[in-house]
């Protein structure tokens, strides 16, 4: 991997690197805010943040938004997570130059009209209510409230409700101020470049935006949990949702990459890529949870999720019981394999399996300039960018005992959260 | 998961090519076998990886009138036991590699899709044609299958969007046309369905004449036609039927359609007229006039008015599905239920403003510009040559299609526009279905 760092001045750091496979250029701008960074009454602030900075700036008036990119056959987009905020343009690599300008725009020169502010505001409500309309997506949302206590993963990226109708226009506008200073922002470029002259585009555009007093934001380190918390949601509904979370490592703690072996064996590898993963189904049906629940009719689909956070977040098996089946027996047998994993480990096929499935989804994940410039991105935000390239390696190394050892000492009952989506007729 | 701030608007006829990559442009290498199977390579070198794209013509449109779901059903089952080979066996050929299989069904084909390491090419190859060939459709697989559709099926009974989409496609189409029956069937089709029915949809209708393989990435042209030759060369079978498309009469008038679902947040709104086909020569104007409507940049004029200016909806898009029958040109729209009918009523105002004005002279260049610039972006990934080059195959396109491309579109004229907009942009012969917890009465 042959990435060009500079770090400027103003704190800013550039990571590009030259793809020639295709005519293409993709920006990324990053930031190391999301939603653990809001304080009570302010939950959702970052992803409302990210929508408004998408309605035009000092030079680039909201009615020029729409088109620049475009007109080079582009695509833009952005999402906001619990650890970060990115904006990404992918068109013609001649387009750089314009891409570049509106993150430097973005990052300096947002308006937040008042007006904008308003029409957004029902825009978000909007986007949270289609969420409650899925019932998964409902019972995560309760789940990881439930998980935490202390540490402020424990709210939706979304917001809440009753934050998004009172949060004001200077709530919204001092974040932004707050944290879209270059010195908190990781620029990335991907594609058929020079990157001599990238550096030089990124340095003009970016290099004269003033650094801001950065305060270190701090987390309240959640504390162990005591026992298994459970939690029910009961709501019209025509199907069964079960959710069994335990408390996971970050993405620096060794012991990720044993949890992330783990997940291959219980349900197929997904990758490590938040923007790509999840749009492929992952190799799975010879996996412990798919033969148990699935190939035995109790679930029509079982998934796992474990992402790379910067603090510790969680492991979620996610389960959709099939018509006719009970909870409580789904649940029973999905405890009797977690049971079984974490008594006895993986068998050696198993371990192979898994890092071959693992090795598979790492490279057919960096099968555009997109998915390569979000890797370096993504992972600068939660520790460093080389700590992507230090995957294959750790993956490598996870031996039969750190499966083992991992397993005993995470699938637990006091470490783990059961979530259940009981839909009861009209 | 994150949140995205854009909505997938994406439409799923939109595939397109390279301009930039080089003079030949894709340059596909196309081959058909004596047994009449076409095969459809092109290398790339961007991963050590292979896109294997196979599609049969046996989508939802072959299903028996009174038997809806059953080419869904084989989707969901083919690839669950051969002749040879357990379901447990598949399965861990599939994994050991960190290949995952996809069987995807639409109106007209059946899709097997994985993507493996170049070193793992003729294995797997090997083990879709095996699929594909000779499947067995074991009783018991069928059985847990059944019981995962029809779990789908109640899903699809709680989710508005579903709801509102399944509800205006056979307003549109009626039941007997393919279009307007339901993709996965009912509670009932599906209950009854045997193993016995599914052999038979796959006897009638996979055949090397009705197969289309693409294969694109780490191969070579010459590597891909031995692998396939030595897979598929010996497979014989009747050549399957042609489909019969019924005629469809557009509406002559408005029809509204509400279904409360009160126990959600928010409803979801389709609104649709038939279309064209595919490979009417009015396609390219028909393209450009859905991206001005409804998908430029955050969802053309639709995502103007109704999200960017009335800040009514986080999703809003239009979206023109061409096919081998005169397909829908559907609009979409997510909104609260306080704002269901000034949702429709902005619909109703954007349609006729666009059916009485045509297009600006800016907003045609621009969608042009976008649709021909974005065809590298297209053409990026092997999955995305590999889609290309079986829309172009199954409706006869040519293998320099790409290259034809961005003319077809550029001559598009701004009159051409206005008359596909005038055609079929009516409010007063609207399909308009709203699910969702609205309870009202729309006009």
């Amino acid at each position: 991997m042959d990435v060009r760092e500079e770090l400027l001045d103003n704190g800013l750091r550039v990571l590009i690197q030259e793809v020639h496979t295709a005519p293409l250029a993709s920006v990324w701008c990053w930031y190391r805010v999301g939603s653990k960074d809001e304080r009570p009454g302010l939950s959702g602030v970052s992803h409302w943040v990210e929508h408004m900075n998408f309605k035009g700036t000092t030079n680039i008036p909201r009615e020029k938004v729409k088109g620049i990119i475009e007109q080079y056959g582009g695509y833009w987009n952005g999402y906001t997570w619990i650890d970060q905020t990115t904006y990404t343009e992918t068109a013609t690599h001649d387009a750089l130059d314009h891409m570049l300008f509106i993150e430097a725009e973005r990052m300096a020169n947002c308006l937040y009209d008042p007006s904008d502010v308003e029409s957004e505001r029902t825009v978000i409500i909007s986007e949270l209510q289609g969420g409650e309309n899925d019932p998964e997506q409902l019972l995560d949302q309760e789940l990881t409230a439930a998980a935490f206590h202390a540490h402020p993963y424990r709210h939706p990226t979304i917001g809440w409700l009753g934050d998004l109708q009172t949060m004001t226009r200077d709530d919204l506008y001092g974040y932004y101020r707050q944290h879209y200073v270059p010195n908190n922002a990781t620029l990335v470029i991907v594609g058929a470049v020079d990157a001599d002259d990238a550096m030089r585009s990124a340095v003009k555009q970016f290099g004269t935006i003033p650094s801001g007093a950065l305060s270190k934001s701090r987390y309240t380190a959640e504390p162990p949990q005591l026992g298994e918390r459970r939690l029910t949601i009961a709501k019209e509904g025509t199907t069964s949702y079960l959710k069994v979370a335990y408390h996971a490592p970050a993405a620096t703690d060794p012991d990720f990459f044993a949890l992330l072996v783990l997940d291959s064996v219980l349900t197929g590898a997904k990758g490590l890529n938040l923007w790509a993963s999840f749009r492929t189904p992952p190799p799975q049906r010879s996996a412990r949870l798919y033969q148990a629940v699935v190939n035995s009719g109790l679930a029509s689909a079982v998934s796992g999720g474990i992402v790379p956070t910067q603090d510790p977040f969680l492991y979620t098996v996610s389960l959709t019981a099939t018509a006719g089946t009970a909870l409580d027996s789904l649940e029973h047998r999905v405890l009797q394999v977690m049971d079984t994993v974490r008594t006895g480990g993986v068998t050696p096929q198993e371990l192979a399996k898994a890092k071959t499935q693992l090795r598979a989804r790492l490279v057919f994940e960096q099968d555009s300039i997109s998915n390569i410039a979000h890797q370096l991105g993504f992972f600068e935000t939660i520790a460093n960018w080389r700590f992507f390239s230090s995957i294959p390696p750790s993956i490598d190394a996870v031996t039969l005992e750190d499966v083992a050892r991992v397993a005993a000492a995470r699938f637990t009952a006091a470490n783990r959260i059961i979530g259940r989506f009981e839909p009861h007729a009209e | 998961m994150p949140s995205d701030h854009q909505p997938n608007t994406r439409s799923a006829i939109a595939a397109s090519p390279a301009t930039g990559r080089n003079e030949r442009g894709l340059s596909p290498a196309r081959h058909v076998l004596p047994n009449g199977l076409t095969i459809l390579a092109k290398e790339t070198r961007t991963t050590p990886a292979i896109t294997i794209h196979a599609g049969f013509h046996a989508g939802t449109a072959y299903d028996p009138q009174d038997c809806a779901g059953l080419a869904h059903f084989v989707s969901k089952t083919i690839d669950r036991g051969t002749e040879s080979r357990t379901a447990d066996q598949i399965a861990e050929e599939l994994d050991s590699r960190g290949v995952s299989l996809t069987v995807a069904v639409n109106r007209h084909a059946m899709w097997l899709v994985c993507t493996c390491l170049s070193e793992d090419f003729e294995r797997i190859l090997a083990l879709v044609g095996d699929i594909a060939i000779r499947p067995a459709f074991p009783e018991s697989e069928v059985e847990t299958r059944r019981g995962e559709i029809i779990t789908l099926l109640r899903q699809d009974q709680d989710n508005p969007a579903t709801v509102a989409m399944e509800t205006m496609m056979r307003g549109l189409y009626g039941n007997d046309h393919a279009y307007g029956r339901p993709v996965r069937g009912t509670l009932e089709t599906v209950e009854r369905m045997t193993a016995g029915d599914l052999r038979r949809f796959h006897r009638a209708r996979f055949a090397p004449q009705a197969l289309s393989l693409a294969l694109v990435g780490d191969v070579g042209a010459d590597r891909a036609v031995a692998a396939t030759a030595s897979v598929f060369g010996e497979w014989q079978a009747d050549a399957p039927a042609g489909m019969n498309v019924v005629h469809v009469e557009p509406a002559r008038a408005r029809r509204s359609t509400v279904l409360p679902m009160m126990n959600k947040a928010q409803a979801d709104v389709a609104y649709g007229f038939v279309a064209i086909r595919r490979g009417d020569p009015r396609y390219y104007a028909y393209w450009v006039m859905n991206n001005i409507l409804g998908q430029y940049a955050l969802g053309g004029r639709l995502g103007d008015s109704i999200r960017e200016r009335q800040g009514m909806a986080y999703y809003t898009f239009s979206s023109l599905d061409a096919s081998v029958a005169p397909g829908p040109l559907v609009v979409r729209a997510g909104v609260g239920p306080a704002n269901v009918e000034r949702a429709v009523s902005s619909i109703d105002v954007e349609l006729s403003r666009f059916a009485a004005d045509g297009p600006t002279d800016r907003e045609l260049a621009e969608s042009k510009q976008y649709l021909i610039g974005s065809m590298p972006r297209t053409l990026e990934t092997n999955a995305g040559i590999a889609t290309f080059l079986q829309t172009a195959e199954l409706f006869g396109l040519g293998l320099d299609y790409d290259l034809r491309l961005p003319a077809l579109l550029g001559d598009v004229s701004r009159d051409q526009v206005h008359e596909a907009a005038r055609a079929t942009l009516d409010p007063s012969r609207a399909t308009v279905v709203v699910a969702g917890p609205y309870s009202g009465s729309l006009q």
